[in-house]
């Protein structure tokens, strides 16, 4: 399994075709406390930098933009009476939705680990 | 037989309460601490004595309701006290400054109460026959007339009931302007600077948005604005002068671009108050834009009253524009032009957003302020909005950090960010602690293109000593998040509520009383 970023502070963890997509700790800590999450329904269909997702905090309404196109196959549905797991556990119990990518060539696009750390230490 | 309680003491009367610095009812002095009206009183207390209804047989079955509704029991004098002090609890524009925006924060003057109280405009309902509402529609085919000459424009839509509703009458007359030209264009562009209501609009009509980055200056990035053009594109729309409070230099030329690839330009008109009188939209190739009348001409939204939100509009999209409006006749009477005389009046109109004609009360109130200010009282209105602003700013960017500050003079409001705070210390704390100043604090992290933002709009209302108090308090408090005060962190201390739970209260919210308890 591979962890992605995008510049938009959602993460991506592929296996196959199959990826989970939740937003960064960075995110988590910008948008301080999370009180909803608006998470997709399964089986719609995503292009890459489409908005699925929105999650709501005390500061702001944020869209989650899909790191890649494909297929929706299931939403995290705890999410629903515990929207603070995107602040307590972004990175992992915290994830958003999993999805079947239809073109693994998208993530070439994607920053690892290393090139996003730089990246949101420049912001 | 018991022995008589000579120290009067019952259960009911709670335990004294003699030590530290609560007292004994939660009230301090003068600041009553007032308890929902169901805890107040008891269901058998009623205000006025009624006879019991004579027995009557229920022909509801069994769907008649067997248990209390759990109405509160108040008598008069209790209701009375209950509503006074919650009003005393209350924060406005006729208390003290409020830096939120002109939407809440525009003096209303007390000159357009009279006026909108005159026998003739109070009671006149819109199922009235015409000839006998004659000088209502008037009012509002003068009203129009000011605010189309006002803009520069070719006609206005007077039937918006506040600013989004405003949007979306602009945007659905773009739409329709595309489809009389047979053209199936499906995206708005939205820059970052644009007014969250914006993109929402959008969306609502069926387009699909595109953002548009902003500058180092924080305008619109011409530039990205022009190479996303084409032949897909519906239109853009732009806040102008926008929400970092910057003037859009570019507006015309980003209206060229846009009407040279085929597109429409949707102005979002909410900060005109910046600019009345001394910049026509309609010079600036604008195609529509809505006015929020309680934002510019003064009509008292935050004060409770309802918006409106006239759009006018370029001689392109006017033919589209909704029904019903006022026609002047041949003979100088009015009337309405509705569904019965469109297809001779105004045949390719998109159709009818309300029942009736829009804002009545609010159209008297912004004309008596439009003719009681005269073209010279407006333009001072916005020379004045924008010094006092500009005064904020310049006073208040040695302690806070101003983003866009060097980038020269701002229009409507100054915006500051949280740079420089102590570490764990927000904007939030911020604000908390300008309640304790006995301020409402200013918009908070809106806009979102910088960091923890403090959007100040201090509108031409004020006097330079109320704006003096205001910037002394704020730069106060601003110290404090600087030097780190842990005091800051639990403001406000002095308010009928402390540091309230906002994220409890966003994710288990309490909206209703049911029976004896709170449910979400």
């Amino acid at each position: 399994m591979t962890r992605y970023f995008t510049k938009d502070h959602e993460w991506i963890d592929v296996d196959g075709t199959s990826g989970i997509v939740g937003i960064t700790d960075y995110a988590q800590s910008q948008l301080g406390d999370i009180t909803y999450v608006d998470l997709p329904a399964a089986g719609s269909a995503v292009k890459k930098g489409d908005a699925p997702c929105v999650v709501d905090s005390v500061k702001a309404a944020s869209d989650v933009y899909s790191p890649v196109s494909g297929t929706i196959a299931a939403a995290n549905d705890a999410l629903g009476d515990t929207p603070e797991l995107v602040n307590t556990d972004p990175e992992q119990g915290g994830w958003l939705f999993r999805i079947d990518l239809s073109d693994a060539a998208e993530l070439d696009g994607l920053m690892d680990k290393a090139a996003y750390d730089a990246y949101i230490a420049e912001l | 037989m018991n022995a008589p309680n000579t120290a009067g003491w019952r259960p009911e009367l709670g335990e004294a309460h003699i030590a530290g610095d609560e007292t004994f009812t939660g009230n301090r002095a003068l600041m009553l601490d007032e308890r929902l009206i169901f805890e107040i009183g008891d269901a058998s207390t009623t205000g006025v004595d009624i006879d019991p209804a004579p027995a009557a047989a229920s022909r509801l079955g069994n769907l008649a309701r067997s248990e209390a509704i759990g109405l509160p029991g108040l008598s008069e004098p209790e209701t009375v006290r209950h509503y006074t002090r919650l009003s005393r609890q209350n924060y406005g524009i006729d208390l003290g400054f409020f830096p939120l925006g002109s939407c809440t924060m525009k003096h209303n003057p007390r000159l357009n109460e009279a006026v909108a109280r005159m026998k003739g405009f109070k009671d006149v309902h819109p199922l009235q026959p015409r000839e006998t509402v004659q000088g209502a529609l008037a009012v509002i085919d003068e009203l129009a007339h000011w605010l189309v000459t006002l803009t520069g424009m070719d006609s206005v839509a007077m039937s918006p009931k506040a600013g989004a509703h405003g949007e979306l009458c602009g945007i659905l007359a773009i739409k329709a302007a595309l489809e009389a030209r047979g053209e199936d264009r499906k995206v708005i562009l939205v820059p970052e600077s644009a007014h969250g209501t914006n993109p929402a609009t959008a969306a609502f009509a069926g387009f699909s948005v595109e953002n548009i980055p902003a500058t180092e200056a924080g305008r619109v990035d011409l530039a990205a604005l022009k190479a996303r053009l084409g032949p897909d594109v519906a239109g853009v729309m732009i806040t102008n002068p926008n929400t970092c409070g910057l003037f859009e230099p570019d507006l015309k030329a980003i209206s060229d671009a846009v009407h040279a690839a085929g597109g429409y330009v949707y102005c979002d008109g909410a900060n005109f108050n910046a600019i009345v009188g001394k910049v026509r939209p309609g010079d600036l190739g604008v195609d529509a834009m809505h006015i929020n009348l309680h934002k510019t001409f003064s009509t008292p939204h935050g004060g409770g009253g309802p918006g409106s939100g006239p759009v006018v509009l370029s001689a392109a999209l006017s033919p589209y524009a909704p029904l019903p409006y006022v026609k002047r006749e041949a003979d100088g009477s009015l009337r309405l032009v509705e569904e019965e005389t469109a297809a001779d009046d105004q045949p390719a109109s998109f159709g009818r957003m309300v029942a009736f004609h829009g804002q009545m009360g609010m159209f008297t109130r912004a004309l008596a302020y439009i003719l009681s200010h005269g073209a010279d009282g407006l333009k001072q209105v916005a020379e004045d909005a924008v010094l006092n602003a500009n005064y904020v700013l310049r006073s208040l960017e040695g302690v806070l950090d101003a983003p866009f500050g060097h980038s020269g003079p701002c229009m409507h409001e100054a915006l500051f960010t949280d740079d420089g705070f102590a570490e764990g210390f927000s904007t939030l704390d911020v604000a908390k602690g300008l309640i304790d100043e006995g301020f409402h604090p200013m918009t908070v992290y809106f806009p979102l293109v910088v960091h923890g933002a403090m959007l100040v709009e201090p509108t031409e209302t004020e006097s330079k000593a109320a704006l003096d108090q205001f910037i002394g308090a704020l730069r106060s408090v601003a110290l404090r998040a600087k030097q780190g005060d842990p005091a800051l962190k639990s403001a406000p201390h002095f308010a009928p509520r402390r540091r309230l739970d906002e994220t409890l209260a966003a994710r288990k919210p309490v909206l209703a009383w049911k029976g004896d308890k709170a449910e979400g």
